[in-house]
């Protein structure tokens, strides 16, 4: 079965290639005379995706990326692939009792992961809700900026993306160009992505963001550490997402996501869901514990809880 | 081989050729064929920012045309029905027509996904084999599948048909007949398929109900043939094409089959949703009475309620369907009705409240309008020029000459001028005449 859908495949790449060749030299040959397109504007037309690419191919890749974006942002960038660490399966858990309001996940998010400070994207949005009517979206405040948090009678709810065990999002897109990896954090290839932005319609809870306009991050604000599906730069046009910050917990020794190392009050935990000594797993058998949305069945690997 | 191409070479001087209003006609689609292509251009210049869509509201004016013109496209088996299933001649003689109308929305529908999607030079992602179609598991690609097929089998069935025509031969039947008859179900599953596309959302508890895809199709074959029943009045009184009052009338008569039913859907679908009244009424609340202060769509949806239920009216009661004036008001009603309905009244709603209950207001920006404005002139060029080639061949005016190489033109006008029309008539009255007596 498995040697069956290999050769199958292999098969099915050879077509392609050859395909491609041909359409290659005929675009080509119409588009040349006209444009000053470098080599690599074609390496990356005719990128395969991800996860067709095998060893060498994706070293090629990650070598264009690497000097597209050392040029662009005028340091050494790296761009790397770390595969999923075997065995590990990550879950994240959220206080809603410690949660203060003050965003400052939302930002540390942002300068880990790149994003467009122009438009701004944010992976994270934190909601201010009643105390006496509880998680009930309708009241929700989005864009609440008082002097000070937290407020009276008010709680807050940050929200990004579930990492689904049963992600609508991937299940539509319809090239392939999303899906979840086996550490369970779903990812967006951005070079395979046409930007249908279907995705966005299947998920329940905003977590997909559409680069609508050239990106716009400064050169001193780039973090230089990337990985391909996580926070290298994102062109125009595609969707992307949180991821956990890949760039940093499938490192070993990893590191935590920005987001949970800057909270201030302790109320985001990370860890190991197959691990039953993690913190995460004692807090999922201890404490109050909710999943947001529960009866779509999206299964998210995002625990709010309530400590104290 | 050398035929193909002397029938090719024919009918391009036949567009070339017709009456002053023809160019105007035509001249006025160019131009607004190219302000949308500039606008294009400075849409993929700039990003999809350039429209008024964001993340909360992610599809808008473009999806709304696209959605709607999915209908207009299946629609079109509603004259195949009758006309390949029961041999109803005096439609039979018009299905044709249909069928261009089918392949002029579907152009218009691949153009308008075309224009929504992030990154166009990655179409070749969708190529089954060259990338990767995520079939069947996403619902898009089962749309870009049907789409697709749809619109070769119309475009090889009409071609073949015309084409055979301007060579005097009879059509083989048995090529057509069963793409003829496979057609029906393709229409009805282009439509059912972008209807399930929104259907299978469940986090959009708008467009989450049962009842969207046959409402799909009921509101499909109203605004379809309404659209049609104008064309054809005004080619009966434009070209030198006939066609009867009687298939005029028939058509009609489906539409008001199809009106009750679309009415009968939206009425359950509104019972639910307020008698339960739960969270999952706040869309409805939004496209109807406005939520939270935004109303936006409900100065449009209490319009088309209106327009549709007036041309319900004129559909059911004899007299002012047989009335040719106000069953041209009442196809003009129901096509401005379902355009809101299906388009704007269907997507928007499904996005506001978002999934975090945010409401972000959408308005078609400028450039998204002058954009779509140049896709429905594309479309109708399509048509036109479509049009051009066939009403000719159909009415014997446009074949290949004695000499089997050769075209002979009858028609150099297509569009009459008035007095044109005053002779044409007086010949038809002659010629009714001559028969009578």
């Amino acid at each position: 079965m498995c040697n069956k859908t290999k050769c199958d495949k292999s098969a099915f790449q050879k077509s392609r290639r050859k395909v491609l060749k041909g359409i290659a030299a005929g675009v080509g040959a119409l588009a040349l005379p006209a444009s000053n397109a470098s080599a690599s504007v074609w390496e990356a037309f005719f990128q395969k995706h991800f996860r067709e690419l095998d060893k060498t191919e994706l070293q090629q890749v990650l070598a264009r990326l690497e000097s597209e974006y050392s040029k662009e942002f005028g340091k050494t960038v790296n761009v790397k692939a770390t595969p999923p660490i075997e065995g590990v399966k990550y879950g994240y858990g959220l206080d809603l009792s410690r949660c203060i309001g003050c965003r400052r996940c939302v930002y540390a998010c942002v300068e880990e992961n790149n994003q467009s400070r122009d438009p701004q994207i944010h992976w994270i949005k934190v909601l201010q809700l009643d105390k006496e009517k509880g998680v009930y979206l309708d009241h929700a405040e989005h864009y609440y900026n008082p002097a000070e948090v937290p407020e009276q009678g008010k709680f807050y709810m940050p929200i990004q993306c579930q990492q689904c065990e049963n992600p609508p999002c991937t299940k539509v897109c319809p090239v392939q160009a999303t899906w979840p990896e086996n550490d369970g954090i779903v990812v967006v290839d951005y070079n395979w992505c046409i930007g249908c932005r279907y995705c966005m319609a299947a998920c329940p809870y905003g977590a997909r963001h559409f680069n609508w306009a050239k990106s716009k991050l400064p050169k001193d604000e780039m973090n230089p550490e990337t990985h391909y599906l996580g926070n290298r730069p994102r062109p125009t046009g595609v969707v992307e997402k949180c991821t956990f910050c890949v760039q940093r917990t499938r490192e070993q020794p990893g590191r935590y996501p920005a987001c949970e190392e800057v909270c201030p009050v302790g109320a985001r935990k990370f860890g190991n869901l197959n691990d039953p000594k993690s913190e995460i797993r004692y807090l999922i058998e201890n404490k109050r514990v909710f999943i947001f949305k529960e009866d779509l069945n999206t299964q998210p690997k995002f625990y709010y809880f309530y400590a104290t | 081989m050398k035929n193909i191409w002397n029938f090719f070479k024919g009918t391009l001087i036949l567009t070339a050729r017709g009456s002053a209003a023809y160019y105007c006609w035509v001249g006025g689609l160019l131009v607004l064929m190219i302000i949308g292509g500039f606008t294009y251009v400075i849409q993929l210049n700039d990003g999809l920012i350039v429209t008024n869509m964001r993340d909360q509201v992610s599809w808008g004016f473009y999806i709304s045309n696209f959605t709607f013109l999915v209908g207009v496209a299946a629609a079109a088996v509603l004259l195949v029905i009758p006309a390949y299933v029961y041999h109803w001649k005096p439609i039979k003689e018009i299905a044709l027509l249909g069928e261009l109308l089918a392949v002029s929305a579907i152009v218009m529908c691949l153009l308008f996904v075309t224009v929504d999607i992030g990154r166009p030079d990655r179409f070749w992602h969708l190529i089954p084999f060259v990338g990767i179609l995520n079939f069947p598991q996403s619902l898009l690609a089962w749309d870009v599948a049907v789409l697709n097929t749809y619109l070769v089998l119309n475009l090889t069935i009409a071609v073949y048909y015309l084409y055979n025509l301007y060579y005097k031969r009879e059509p083989n039947k048995k090529f057509t007949t069963p793409l003829l008859l496979f057609s029906i179900p393709a229409a009805i599953s282009i439509h059912t398929v972008t209807a399930f596309l929104y259907n299978g959302l469940g986090a959009r508890p708008f467009w989450n109900a049962s009842i969207l895809a046959p409402r799909f199709l009921a509101s499909a074959f109203c605004s379809g043939p309404a659209f049609m029943i104008l064309v054809f009045f005004l080619i009966r009184k434009y070209t030198r094409f006939k066609i009867s009052d009687e298939a005029i009338q028939k058509i009609a008569e489906l539409i008001a089959y199809a009106m009750f039913i679309n009415l009968f859907l939206l009425g359950a679908e509104i019972f639910k949703e307020y008698y339960t009244a739960s969270v999952h009424l706040a869309p409805m609340q939004y496209l109807l009475q406005g939520l939270h202060g935004h109303n936006a769509l409900v100065p449009w949806i209490w319009t088309a309620m209106i327009f549709n239920v007036t041309a319900f009216m004129i559909f059911l009661i004899p007299d002012t369907r047989r009335n040719n004036t106000t069953l041209v008001l009442g196809c003009v009603l129901i096509f401005i009705g379902v355009y809101i309905e299906k388009g704007m009244g269907l997507v928007i709603p499904g996005f506001v409240p978002d999934v975090l209950h945010e409401i972000y207001e959408y308005v078609p920006s400028g450039l998204e309008m002058l954009l779509a404005i140049g896709i429905w002139a594309t479309g109708l060029f399509v048509f036109t020029m479509l049009l051009r080639v066939a009403i000719p061949i159909l009415n014997g005016d446009f074949h290949v000459a004695d000499d089997g190489v050769d075209c002979h033109i009858g028609d150099n006008l297509f569009f009459l001028g008035k007095a044109d029309r005053e002779k044409r008539n007086v010949s038809v009255v002659e010629k009714t005449e001559g028969s009578g007596s």
